[in-house]
């Protein structure tokens, strides 16, 4: 009991330090920082506005009593107000990320059906033009920047055959075949990357299973052949591709910004990006601030599975 | 080491890296240049890869964008190889506190995701160069310091380390001169990768209009550029995509190719 406590608390003072950290950042830029914000192109900002924009990010009052309202304010969920068109960054966030959450769950679900079943099978005969067929195309998937990716799927399934919508997003309540057609290409896109992660785990893991004695138990007692790589070997060999996957899904939050991009799909990343060219500050620290709780989340989470399926990680 | 170019990945990595090094001395167009009669022009004699959508040489600025690529790369990996490797193996060596420290510095700074650093600092800083070098040398350095220390927890009791102790050789000396060398091979597949890495994360940041700013030439910004005239022009959008995955793939290539030479037992598993 004790480490999963300890566990969690070091989580929490990740957080704490994180969220401090980006608080702190705005502090770190020299000179003033909201005429910085505010300056465009070199021109000198408007007097009044850098004080009203001061006012509001609360920059003229000490330090530390804007830390301790900022930690205040996050604990009630409160990310601040845009200073672009002074709209709740908490609520835009709420509106946004389940898009972008639906999007890397399609993605992660098309990857663990074509890693998974794809590893299992390179792993039965490493030698095999398939295995060696199939480690080239993954190297190759894992290399390719994700917004080329991204590109060259709308030019081919878009553009040239013209059988999906280059991109867009419409609400699943109001039309759910074009919702699932839109979500098509952007989550392929990720999955493409993704998949050639958990086949290579997958394999690699198979691979240090497969030649153990349990297995060749198994097959000595006549277990079938199917029966063996699924039930014996399978679910032994899935604890590192959980961890790593899971890991990889906390990137992908992040990831996802570029694919976002090319396919206009409105989650995080459309605000994030907007943010930074206005360089609209509470928005991209309430972004950043909210992908970064989801990552450290997601950690503790793979942690305490991990402690909960095999004792020995709890020392 | 004598057989480092002895994959392919190694020498056309050198030839696109050197040529792209030495763009300004090349008998190149100028990647700024625009020509406005010659907007959308196919190949030419004088323009091997045509025109752009002003006018400029396609073939000069894929040069130039990559050239800006492995210098902002590049320069990132040495910073962050400079510092992360002096904190890992003085952390690996001195031990105690200041190595808990250390290593829990590290662990916050990978609890940002690389893009989105580089998005709060081009949100503070502006973007550009000057700030992507700076945030990709941060974003790199855990990555560096925990090779270091791991290596160094393994290489720090061994004999010959011991001997070199016991000659009375300062700490300097060990550290630089007996145990560097002895963990020098992981830091430099280490930093093969991370060059390799940069050069992904420099390509979706200029993608984003955050990386280098135009008018200078950078293969993200043609990929998202060239996009909106494919139907008529695929070559502007084909032949950035094409360079930046094969730079990619040479540099993936190469770090595998470096950890099979300095480390032949551990890579033969994969």
């Amino acid at each position: 009991m004790g480490w999963f406590i300890r566990r969690i608390v070091q989580s929490v003072i990740m957080l704490w330090i994180v969220v401090s950290l980006v608080f702190l950042s705005i502090h770190f830029v020299p000179g003033d920082p909201v005429e910085l914000l505010l300056s465009q192109d070199g021109a000198a900002p408007d007097p009044a506005m850098v004080a009203m924009v001061r006012e509001q990010l609360g920059l003229n009052r000490p330090v530390l009593e804007q830390y301790l309202d900022k930690l205040g304010e996050l604990a009630r969920f409160d990310l601040g107000t845009s200073i672009v068109d002074f709209s709740p960054v908490a609520t835009e966030i709420g509106k946004r990320l389940p898009r972008t959450l639906e999007l890397i769950a399609a993605a992660a679900i098309i990857s663990l059906l074509i890693g998974l079943p794809s590893g299992v099978l390179a792993a039965r005969n490493p030698k095999s033009m398939f295995s060696r067929g199939a480690m080239f195309v993954a190297g190759a998937a894992q290399s390719i920047p994700v917004f080329v990716v991204g590109t060259l799927l709308v030019i081919v399934f878009a553009q040239l055959l013209g059988w999906l919508p280059a991109g867009g997003f419409v609400p699943f309540s109001r039309d759910p075949g074009k919702h699932m057609l839109l979500l098509i290409m952007p989550a392929a896109t990720i999955a493409i990357g993704l998949s050639a992660v958990v086949f290579r785990i997958t394999r690699s893991s198979m691979l240090e299973v497969l030649p153990q004695d349990f297995i060749r138990t198994a097959r000595a007692k006549g277990v079938p052949a199917r029966r063996v790589m699924i039930r014996h070997a399978l679910r032994n060999a899935l604890m590192p591709v959980i961890t790593v996957f899971a890991l990889q899904l906390g990137g992908l939050l992040a990831g996802t910004v570029l694919v976002e991009t090319v396919f206009n799909w409105p989650g995080l990343s459309g605000m994030l990006v907007a943010g930074v060219n206005a360089r609209d500050y509470p928005v991209v620290t309430g972004v950043i601030v909210v992908v970064a709780a989801f990552y450290i989340g997601l950690n503790l989470l793979v942690d305490i599975i991990y402690g909960l399926t095999d004792p020995r990680v709890r020392k | 080491m004598k057989h480092i170019f002895s994959s392919p990945s190694a020498i056309l990595l050198t030839i696109l890296v050197v040529g792209a090094l030495l763009a300004p001395v090349l008998p190149l167009h100028d990647p700024l240049a625009m020509d406005i009669s010659g907007r959308f022009a196919g190949p030419s004699a004088s323009h091997w890869f045509g025109q752009d959508e002003y006018g400029r040489d396609v073939f000069a600025r894929l040069v130039f964008a990559l050239r800006s690529a492995i210098l902002i790369s590049g320069s990132a990996a040495v910073l962050s190889a400079i510092i992360g490797t002096a904190i890992g193996v003085a952390a690996g060596y001195v031990r105690g506190l200041s190595e808990a420290f250390a290593m829990r510095v590290m662990d916050i700074i990978l609890c940002f995701p690389p893009l989105l650093l580089a998005m709060l600092a081009a949100t503070l800083y502006g973007a550009g160069p000057q700030t992507l070098v700076p945030v990709l040398a941060l974003v790199f350095v855990p990555s560096f310091t925990r090779v270091a220390h791991a290596s160094v927890m393994t290489v720090r009791t061994m004999d010959y380390v011991d001997a070199v102790r016991l000659m009375g050789a300062p700490t300097s000396h060990i550290l630089w001169r007996t145990i560097l060398p002895g963990i020098a091979g992981p830091l430099f597949v280490q930093f093969s990768f991370v060059v390799a890495m940069s050069v992904v994360l420099e390509s979706g940041l200029s993608y984003l209009g955050l990386g280098v700013l135009p008018p200078e030439p950078s293969l993200g910004m043609m990929v998202g550029a060239a996009r909106a005239t494919f139907l008529d022009e695929p070559w502007l959008l084909i032949a950035p995509c094409l360079l930046l995955t094969v730079v990619i793939i040479l540099l993936n290539a190469f770090c595998d190719h470096l950890r099979h030479l300095l480390d032949p037992r551990r890579s033969t598993g994969n």
